[in-house]
């Protein structure tokens, strides 16, 4: 095929990349847009498959086959069979391979360089532009590869949720990070691969090391930035390769990921650097200003509850992520469906960051089959908590915590939260009286305006139910 | 008018760089928080694309020992990689079948 026309078909996809993210705008658009990503990629494993040449050779034939084939029914039986509440942790996965697939095409490029176009003839070593392009490409790669798996390995509770501090962790990472460096240095100044594979090593240490201190808590903010990172290694692959297809997507998946990661640390007030430095999290800051909560606690149970939301005009259901884990979504819309019959307005409050990942919450209740007119993010609703009768709260709490607005002594002082005080009555299920990710006590459990439902999420919503 | 050489390739693809960086940044933030997650795994999907460099790896002509290794790595690597392309669309049409309007 003609260099000029491959050119153009891997702009075709790119740009049908950009049109498939520019369709998430609406839910109505999405899945074309979807389709039309899909096409893309099509496009672009045609056209470089034809552009390989001849590839009739067994070998070649049974690994092109063979690979698209195996991965391609991995990821149809994962995509099919992952519950949705493990999503996290599958984006999680997904990043790694980006960053590992990254990696292998640039030890593969150093391997083989004039196959890749990146041989100079005349000195018969790699360009100087590639061998750095290559250096980053595996560093990028690998510290995605290595730091996702940790990050999924926490999500997945295979490795503990609360940092992993140690001494002299920043001097360490530092240190790596000017290792790095020279050894980049010395293979681009040496072109020997020994260095090469030296920096890969340490790139993948890396990863480890820069992802282990950071908290359970701040898992989605880790994971948007590593998607973020996926994309740039790809889009250095991209560079070496001279392809315009990868380049545009490398962007687009690099500018995604820092939105979300800019996104989600707004949502926490949390700056990007406190993030990645870690530490956050884990242990409960006594009593967050240091004086002891004294107020009893009112408690109910479903009948009382059930009380409640029968004379009530309108009602906003916060979920959080022990929703999800308690799989209560179901009877939640069951309990919406009965409210809804009684003349209830029901809608649903988003906090950014409910839940384990950004729009997390949003799946799960699509999946219930809760409409998406009824649910809202924070800006949104956050003025109605004062006109709404009972606010049900099920599974989250720092988000609804008000002494992020008063309390300056708080870890989570000037992080936005749901108003959900405001509201006549707040019903509040929860296991007990445990603080919440982020580790601070919330005082809104003593209200006089609160109700505590002690219960597991899923059981107590149906037993409301069956109240009614 | 004299030619004063010609622009180097790397200089074409930053240029290409730097303005999908833009238009990452319009195109993204205009996305609706509500797919957030769905924007992540198709996210992850477009990033298999790398598949194009695995392709070029697996392809090479096997003269050497070096050019077994990179037709290893490569197949690993489009392995990889068409778990994300695969994994990725289904994973995101799944979820996205399930946005339901108001009837």
């Amino acid at each position: 095929m003609d260099a000029n026309l491959e050119a153009i078909l891997y702009l075709v996809s790119g740009v049908l990349f950009i049109v498939g993210i520019r369709s998430l705008s609406s839910p109505e658009t999405a899945r074309t847009g979807n389709l039309l990503s899909m096409l893309g990629m099509a496009i672009a494993i045609i056209v470089t498959i034809i552009g390989l040449g001849d590839i009739t050779d067994p070998l070649t034939m049974g690994m092109i086959a063979g690979g698209i084939l195996l991965g391609g029914g991995i990821g149809a039986v994962v995509a099919l069979r992952v519950p949705m509440t493990d999503m996290p942790q599958v984006v999680g996965i997904l990043n790694s391979f980006g960053g590992i697939a990254a990696v292998l095409v640039s030890v593969a490029a150093v391997l083989s360089p004039a196959d890749f176009n990146i041989l100079d003839a005349t000195t018969n070593a790699l360009f100087l532009g590639s061998s750095i392009e290559t250096s980053l490409g595996v560093i990028i790669g690998a510290i995605t590869f290595s730091g996702s798996i940790i990050a999924a390995g926490k999500l997945q509770g295979l490795i503990s949720g609360s940092p992993i501090v140690f001494k002299g962790q920043h001097p360490l990472n530092a240190l790596m990070a000017i290792s790095a460096v020279v050894l980049v240095c010395m293979f681009v100044i040496t072109g020997d691969a020994t260095w090469f594979w030296a920096v890969t090593a340490l790139a993948f240490l890396m990863g480890i090391t820069l992802i282990i201190p950071i908290g359970g808590a701040d898992m989605p903010v880790v994971i948007a930035i590593l998607n973020s990172y996926s994309g740039f290694a790809g889009a250095i692959v991209g560079f070496t390769l001279g392809n315009t297809a990868l380049i545009i997507t490398g962007a687009l998946v690099g500018s995604s990921g820092a939105i979300l990661s800019y996104i989600m640390c707004k949502a926490m007030n949390r700056s990007f650097f406190s993030v990645m430095l870690g530490g956050f999290g884990g242990e409960v800051a006594a009593g967050a200003d240091g004086v002891e909560e004294t107020r009893p606690v009112k408690r109910g149970n479903a009948d009382d509850a059930a009380f409640i939301l029968k004379s009530a005009g309108s009602l906003i259901i916060v979920p959080g992520y022990g929703m999800a884990v308690a799989q209560a979504q179901h009877a939640i819309r069951e309990l919406t469906d009965e409210l809804t019959e009684r003349g209830v307005s029901v809608k649903f409050a988003i906090h950014p960051v409910a839940g384990r990942m950004p729009g997390h919450m949003n799946v799960l209740l699509a999946e219930a089959n809760v409409s998406y007119d009824d649910v809202y993010e924070l800006e949104d609703i956050n003025s109605e908590f004062a006109q709404t009768d009972v606010v049900l709260v099920i599974g989250a709490n720092d988000v609804t915590n008000p002494s992020a607005k008063t309390d300056t002594s708080s870890p989570i002082y000037g992080m936005p939260v749901l108003d959900v005080e405001n509201a006549g009555t707040v019903l509040f299920i929860k296991r007990s009286l445990a603080s919440g990710y982020a580790g601070v006590n919330n005082p809104l459990f003593f209200e006089d305006n609160t109700m505590m439902l002690f219960s597991d999420a899923k059981k107590m919503v149906e037993d409301i139910v069956k109240a009614l | 008018m004299e030619l004063v050489g010609t622009i180097d390739p790397f200089i074409f693809r930053f240029t290409i760089f730097v303005l999908a960086l833009f238009i990452g940044y319009y195109v993204v933030w205009s996305v609706t928080p509500a797919l957030h997650t769905p924007l992540m795994s198709v996210s992850n999907a477009i990033s298999g694309v790398v598949v194009v460099g695995a392709l070029i790896a697996v392809g090479v002509p096997l003269l050497t020992e070096a050019s077994m290794g990179s037709k290893i790595l490569g197949t690993i690597a489009l392995v990889l990689a068409s778990i994300n392309i695969f994994g990725g669309f289904m994973v995101t049409q799944r979820m996205l079948a399930m946005y339901k309007k108001k009837n």
